[in-house]
């Protein structure tokens, strides 16, 4: 049992470390925005990158 | 014969802005393999461009329909493009771009966002500009920051390609307040991490020193993980917990006691208890309690504030009224300067269709200019020679001179911008209900806690200290300071839902206590627009042909009266077009000489004169030609369709409405009679209807006020509860409580009977937690209690209380009926 007395040592660094990163998160203002991002990955842009035999045909696309 | 326009076929709406599509009109662009009819050239526009950057799944992904695009032509004007070449200029810069190691940054705000899609259209779309290095939209603000190259491509370009795809973009300067607001929020996610990472890790240990406590542990081990805590608990209190310490401390001062005081009580008295025992070894340690008190109440105050900045736009409000620059004369020669330049007795030349940049006397020309801004009527006002013209107001017909006479703070605008303030700070304050019961509380939790003190001090003093901090811990205020927040975040969450964005914190409580709603007439109860209402053929040609006729006139005018008519423009062209201020057009189609205007004028051309004006009560158009009169047009300002509807709801739900309103005209009674409105109070100043709901608060009444205008901001501000249309200025919309985004009206009956159910379930929420305090209390004061079990009986409460304020997440819709003829409008829910 005597290990905790080195690993809480650790988890409290470990914890600091993740304060530092969340500090710094914020005030280079990641937080100011919380919607679009959610929003962001559904756009389906990345047509290119898609390999042309998992291609849907564009007929069959839905037009909303 | 009558024919009464309808234009409200929404299966025919524009694809790109849902505005109804004009009959005859023939724009349409190829969008995802269909071709999508638009509206008006301008639309066509910024459609075409959005598919030729290969952007078309913008149309996809959006929830919103795009606003329409302010320039309506093909092309941007050259004014526009002049205009915007200003910003090229490094003296006009340097308070938006700042220089990084590679290029330049710009912060600019955007007009027009509706919704997440916009964000990936403009990303996109600036992205694609040469030079342009990264493009970052921010959807909550509306801000937007753009790193390029500015020895690749100007300014004045990005902006003019953000108009080119439907948006506006200004500089954006933050004033004082603004940047206050962004420290805050991002002083609290700081706290909410801190809370959080602290809250977790002393769980962590809390559950081993538990487990610990049912199964046997080392003393060694427990005053290691004791002091662990210690060290991961002290920045959440210090840091984290500091604003209800701050807030306790203020209002001990002031001798009124709210929730922060119970708050502070127990998250500094268990703090201490807990490093007084970790130092001694001795009693027991509450950290994980403190830190996940903190924690919870954090996440509820954060929600908040989240709320309360929503529309906390006000950096460039006033200035957006203000154009950005003017046409100055100097020894002769026209200037383009920032409007920020112009000084007293400056000459400047305003064209029509431009905004006037700042108070001054006309020196030469006349014209109408539109001060519906200001005073609400929506119909321009003449002004000739030596009259004064206020800035901010729009120049409608002839090009005139100005003599600047006011510049800066001294100009009207910047008197009801402080008019504004002053209301702001006499407003009466809300009572809240957590604060009421938190007096209470305090006074019977502290009196308990000595009892139980002195109590234990006669019996047992060993125990003493010990239970009458669990006694404090138990009673820790956790759900009952919860139980308002919650329920206030849930139900505001429902009604931005359903189309009503509530901004302050006390608006669900004022209003399920208004007494009376008071409305501004001019764009709140109707459209805020005149509208073609009916046609009176009276010589050969249709109704058709008649439209046409005027519409090709009228097409060469901007003043409210033709923009009536410019949806229904044909191809029709009419040359040599004149201009009779405050009198009508005339015209020329091909050799025939019309005229359309007052009816005294449009007949003096014609040769049977003047014919009878018709019964039917409004504004009367007539169009003649040299032979005879052909038609007459009556022009309305719409009543809202649901607007009889909502007042007739209200009135049912007990509220006394009223119509405030700077127009003068007749047609303020006969609104007033549509909508069986009572009480209607017509041709008042900002002035006068702030004293008029200053006097309604007098007698008692809790008054709601909706409104739109910059002539409403002073009552708006006044209010106990302001409500402002979607469409008002933005200086409306960020001093306003609340914004209809929806622009429904019905959404005010869905507002009042949430806030309603909101009281009742704070009420319900507030007598819980007091039932589980006052369970809890007895067992604590005879030392029943261990520590975890304080722990869980706490989380339990709070879990109640917010299972119990979900329901407010549930809201049946009150739906505009079809039949508008005498309903009985009762609440639905």
């Amino acid at each position: 049992m005597d290990i905790i007395f080195l690993l809480i040592p650790i988890a409290i660094i470990l914890a600091s470390c993740a304060v530092w990163a969340f500090f710094w998160s914020v005030n280079s203002g990641q937080y100011e925005d919380l919607e679009s991002p959610a929003h962001s990955i559904l756009y389906d842009d990345d047509d290119d990158l898609i390999p042309e035999d998992a291609r849907v045909k564009p007929d069959n696309k839905s037009n909303d | 014969m009558t024919g009464n326009i309808s234009n409200n076929d929404k299966s025919l709406g524009c694809y790109h802005c849902g505005l109804p599509v004009p009959p005859g009109s023939s724009y349409t662009t190829i969008i995802n393999q269909e071709p999508r009819s638009m509206c008006c050239p301008g639309c066509l526009a910024v459609a075409e461009t959005i598919v030729g950057s290969g952007l078309d799944t913008y149309y996809k992904h959006r929830t919103e329909a795009a606003d329409s695009p302010e320039i309506r032509g093909k092309e941007l004007p050259e004014s526009l493009i002049q205009e915007l070449a200003l910003y090229d200029d490094d003296n006009v810069q340097h308070d938006f771009v700042t220089k990084t190691a590679t290029g330049s940054e710009a912060s600019l705000v955007i007009e027009g966002i509706t919704c997440a899609a916009c964000v990936w259209l403009l990303e996109n779309h600036i992205k694609g500009i040469p030079g342009v290095e990264k493009a970052h939209v921010n959807l909550t603000n509306h801000r937007a920051r753009i790193n390029w190259d500015q020895t690749q491509t100007p300014i004045s370009t990005l902006l003019s390609e953000i108009y080119r795809i439907g948006y506006q973009a200004h500089p954006y300067h933050p004033d004082k307040e603004e940047q206050l607001l962004e420290q805050e929020h991002k002083r609290a996610t700081r706290r909410l991490g801190i809370a959080g990472i602290g809250m977790m890790q002393t769980m962590m240990l809390a559950v081993a020193l538990y487990g610990g406590a049912l199964q046997g542990i080392d003393n060694q081990y427990v005053t290691f993980i004791r002091w662990a805590s210690l060290v991961i608990a002290t920045p959440v209190v210090i840091y984290a917990a500091r604003p209800f310490f701050i807030a306790a401390l203020r209002d001990l001062k002031t001798r009124h006691l709210t929730m922060d005081v119970p708050v502070s009580l127990a998250i500094g008295g268990a703090y201490l208890a807990s490093v007084w025992a970790t130092i001694t070894n001795s009693g027991e340690v509450y950290y994980d309690s403190v830190t996940m008190f903190t924690f919870f109440l954090l996440i509820g105050r954060f929600l908040e504030m989240q709320a309360r900045h929503r529309t906390g736009r006000a950096g460039n409000s006033l200035l957006n009224l203000l154009p950005a620059s003017a046409l100055r004369i100097i020894e002769g020669e026209e200037q383009l300067v920032p409007v920020n330049d112009l000084k007293t007795g400056d000459t400047v030349i305003v064209r029509p269709g431009h905004t006037i940049p700042s108070d001054g006397l006309i020196i030469a020309g006349n014209s109408s200019v539109d001060e519906s801004a200001l005073t609400g009527e929506y119909l321009p006002i003449r002004k000739k020679v030596d009259d004064q013209v206020v800035g901010g107001t729009i120049n409608v017909e002839n090009p005139i001179t100005i003599k600047i006479i006011q510049t800066g703070s001294d100009t009207q605008l910047s008197a009801i911008v402080r008019l504004l303030e002053r209301a702001q700070e006499e407003k009466p304050q809300v009572a809240k209900i957590a604060d009421k019961v938190a007096s209470y509380f305090v006074a019977a939790v502290l009196i308990t806690a000595t009892c139980v003190g002195v109590g234990w001090w006669m019996v047992e003093p060993a125990h003493a200290f010990w239970i009458t901090l669990s006694v404090l811990v138990v009673t820790c205020p956790c759900a009952l300071s919860l139980a308002t927040p919650t329920a206030l975040t849930a139900a505001t969450g429902t009604l931005r839902q359903n189309g009503l964005l509530i901004t302050r914190g006390h608006v669900l409580e004022s209003l399920a206590s208004a007494t009376h709603i008071v409305f501004d007439k001019t764009g709140t109860l109707t459209e805020g627009n005149l509208s073609l209402q009916e046609v009176l053929p009276l010589a050969e040609h249709n109704e058709d042909e008649c439209i046409k006729i005027a519409a090709a006139i009228e097409k060469h005018s901007e003043h409210p009266i033709a923009k009536a008519f410019h949806e229904q423009a044909g191809q029709l062209n009419a040359t040599d077009i004149q201009n009779q201020v405050g009198q009508g057009l005339e015209g020329f189609i091909g050799n025939q000489r019309y005229r359309i205007g007052k009816p005294e004028f449009a007949a003096q051309i014609c040769e049977s004169g003047l014919p009878a004006l018709p019964k039917t009560s409004g504004q009367w158009l007539l169009l003649c030609n040299q032979k005879s009169a052909l038609a007459w047009f009556r022009l309305n300002d719409l009543i809202r369709p649901e607007a009889q509807q909502t007042i007739r709801g209200l009135q049912a739900l007990g509220l006394e409405c009223e119509m405030l309103t700077g127009d003068n005209s007749s047609a303020v009674q006969e609104v007033a009679t549509h909508l069986g409105i009572n009480s209607a109070i017509s041709g008042v100043s900002p002035e006068q209807k702030l004293l008029h709901v200053k006097q309604l608060q007098e007698k008692g009444a809790q008054v709601v006020m909706v409104g739109d205008g910059i002539n409403d901001i002073p009552v708006l501000a006044g209010a106990q509860t302001s409500i402002a249309m979607g469409g008002a200025t933005d200086l409306a919309k960020t001093n306003a409580d609340g914004v209809l985004i929806s622009h429904d009206l019905l959404r005010l009956i869905d507002g009042i009977l949430l806030a309603r159910k909101t009281k009742k379930v704070i009420k319900q929420n507030l007598i819980w937690s007091l039932c589980y305090n006052l369970m809890a209390l007895p067992l604590a004061a005879f030392g029943f209690i261990a520590p975890y079990m304080a722990a869980l009986g706490m989380s339990a409460s709070s879990l109640v209380v917010v299972g119990n304020a979900m329901r407010l997440n549930r809201l049946r819709k009150y739906k505009l009926k079809t039949t508008s003829t005498h309903s009985s409008s009762k609440a639905e829910n």
